[in-house]
């Protein structure tokens, strides 16, 4: 177990959550910031790095990948501390008013602000729309293939057309006893190489392939025992399973966020915009993730409200000290 | 004369047909055009066709251009999409499209 304390945990390493830790960082706040993923910079390293932004004050155009590094030479004399490839799953508020936030891989740090910059949410598996699949999950139904020992001599179905699909039939072909691909469409779009030897491995019938089909339902007694395979939308079968891997891709989902007791709005966490707080004090909210009459989704935006954060945060963190605003230009940037 | 306006209807589940009008001359995208109407289509990811987030049937319609490489990738992949399944973040309004229904599908 790793635990941290520090004044402001942030939750996202997005460059709202980035600016957020200037912001403190002026105020003499020191900073963790925690990200599922394992680079920051959130959607500007995700989806769009070599995009032009062209809304930054100060610079008519500036290439994504290079603003979120500016960012971090911009945060550097703050030193910072990160926690990457982990996601937050748990808020406590201890009786003093202090968090203790925790990851998934057992990371605990303890503040006192929390402040969420988690965006779009994390990055979680797409679902195909089966009654019941949920019961299933972990007892036979998984959505990754974390460890492939486990699918060894077992039968498993795969579902999907995607290049993850096509990598792990490729993959556990070798390794279960019975496999099968089952996609929705009649050809595969993934890395041209991969179809074809998914196609190939096919009729040399060391897989089976049902194009056309998909999986429909899912059976069994608290395991996972069988599925109903729907070819072309009306003849259903019958395949005995030990395992059902549905491979659709990722969405962003709110996640663990939705459990954290936080007002929400059509998975958004309402905020006061007098400083960004959210319902629970001691807990801000900033960025893409929240939500308020008038809300805009821009970097421009979210860094405003880290500012405003940063303010209010300092009362919490230094209850007995008057905050007295200040220029940078008039202090420089003291390092921490 | 062409037409700067086109028309698009939107399928609500009760049934119900909400026509949106559409200007050709901007180069928006029908997901565009859908949120500028307030319609609720995440879109998360801008238009980029790789979040699928902006997933539309399409019940009735002019001819279509076919789907972009990108687009029918992300099409396939995608758990219930149908055979009528487009990414409005990928259709341009054009003359064309007039007359164009879609149902807005429940969340990718
Ligand atoms: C294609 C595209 C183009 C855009 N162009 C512009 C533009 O030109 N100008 C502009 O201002 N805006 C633009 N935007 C919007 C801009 O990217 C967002 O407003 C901005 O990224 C929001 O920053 P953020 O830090 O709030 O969230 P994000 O960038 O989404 O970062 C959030 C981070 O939080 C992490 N996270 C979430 N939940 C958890 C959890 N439970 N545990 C750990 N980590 C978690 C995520 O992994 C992610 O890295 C564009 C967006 C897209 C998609
Ligand atoms: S908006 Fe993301 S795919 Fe269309």
């Amino acid at each position: 177990m790793n635990d941290i304390t520090t004044d402001i945990c942030i939750v996202g390493a997005g460059p709202v959550g980035l600016f957020a830790v200037f912001e403190a960082g002026l105020l003499k706040m020191r900073c963790h910031v925690v990200d599922a993923l394992p680079a920051v910079g959130g959607q500007l390293t995700e989806i769009y790095p070599k995009k032009p932004i062209y809304d930054i004050p100060g610079f008519p155009e500036v290439l994504a990948g290079d603003l979120v590094k500016n960012l971090q030479k911009q945060i550097a004399p703050f030193h910072p501390t990160f926690t990457l490839g982990e996601r937050v799953e748990n808020l406590d508020k201890q009786e003093d008013g202090s968090f203790i936030v925790s990851t998934v891989a057992g990371t605990r740090i303890a503040c006192k602000v929390v402040v969420i910059a988690g965006g779009l949410g994390s990055f979680e598996p797409r679902k195909p729309a089966i009654e019941h699949l949920e019961k299933f999950e972990g007892k036979g139904v998984h959505y990754m293939v974390l460890d492939p020992e486990k699918f060894r001599d077992k039968r498993v179905v795969l579902a999907g057309g995607g290049d993850s699909a096509l990598d792990w039939t490729i993959y556990l072909a070798g390794l279960c006893s019975d496999l099968t691909l089952v996609h929705r469409g009649t050809s595969f779009r993934g890395a041209p190489e991969s179809a074809a030897k998914v196609l190939s491995m096919a009729e040399e019938g060391q897989i089976k392939l049902i194009l056309k089909s998909n999986v429909a339902e899912v059976h069994g007694n608290g395991k996972l025992d069988s599925v109903t395979v729907m070819v072309d939308n009306d003849t259903p079968f019958q395949l005995e399973v030990d395992y059902f891997i549905p491979l659709f891709g990722l969405v962003p989902k709110l996640g663990p966020i939705d459990n954290w007791g936080l007002e929400l709005d059509k998975n958004a966490i309402v905020v006061d915009t007098k400083d960004y707080s959210t319902n629970v004090p001691g807990v801000y909210a900033i960025g893409d993730i929240n939500t308020y009459p008038g809300k805009l989704k821009l970097i421009l935006c979210g860094f405003h409200e880290a500012a405003l954060m940063a303010q209010s945060a300092y009362n919490i963190v230094y209850p007995d000290k008057k905050f007295v605003l200040k220029y940078t230009t008039v202090n420089g940037i003291q390092e921490l | 004369m062409q037409n700067d306006i086109i028309t698009i209807y939107v399928a609500l589940e009760n049934g119900d047909r909400v026509s949106v009008e559409a200007p050709t001359n901007m180069g928006l995208s029908v997901m565009e055009v859908l949120k500028a109407n307030e319609f609720e289509i995440p879109a998360l990811c801008g238009g980029m066709a790789i979040c699928a987030t902006c997933h539309v049937e399409v019940l009735q319609s002019p001819p279509l251009p076919e789907p972009s490489d990108d687009e029918a990738y992300m099409l396939e992949s995608l758990p219930h999409a149908t055979e009528n399944s487009r990414l409005s973040c990928q259709l341009r309004v054009n003359p064309e499209l007039d007359g164009l229904v879609v149902r807005i599908m429940p969340e990718a």
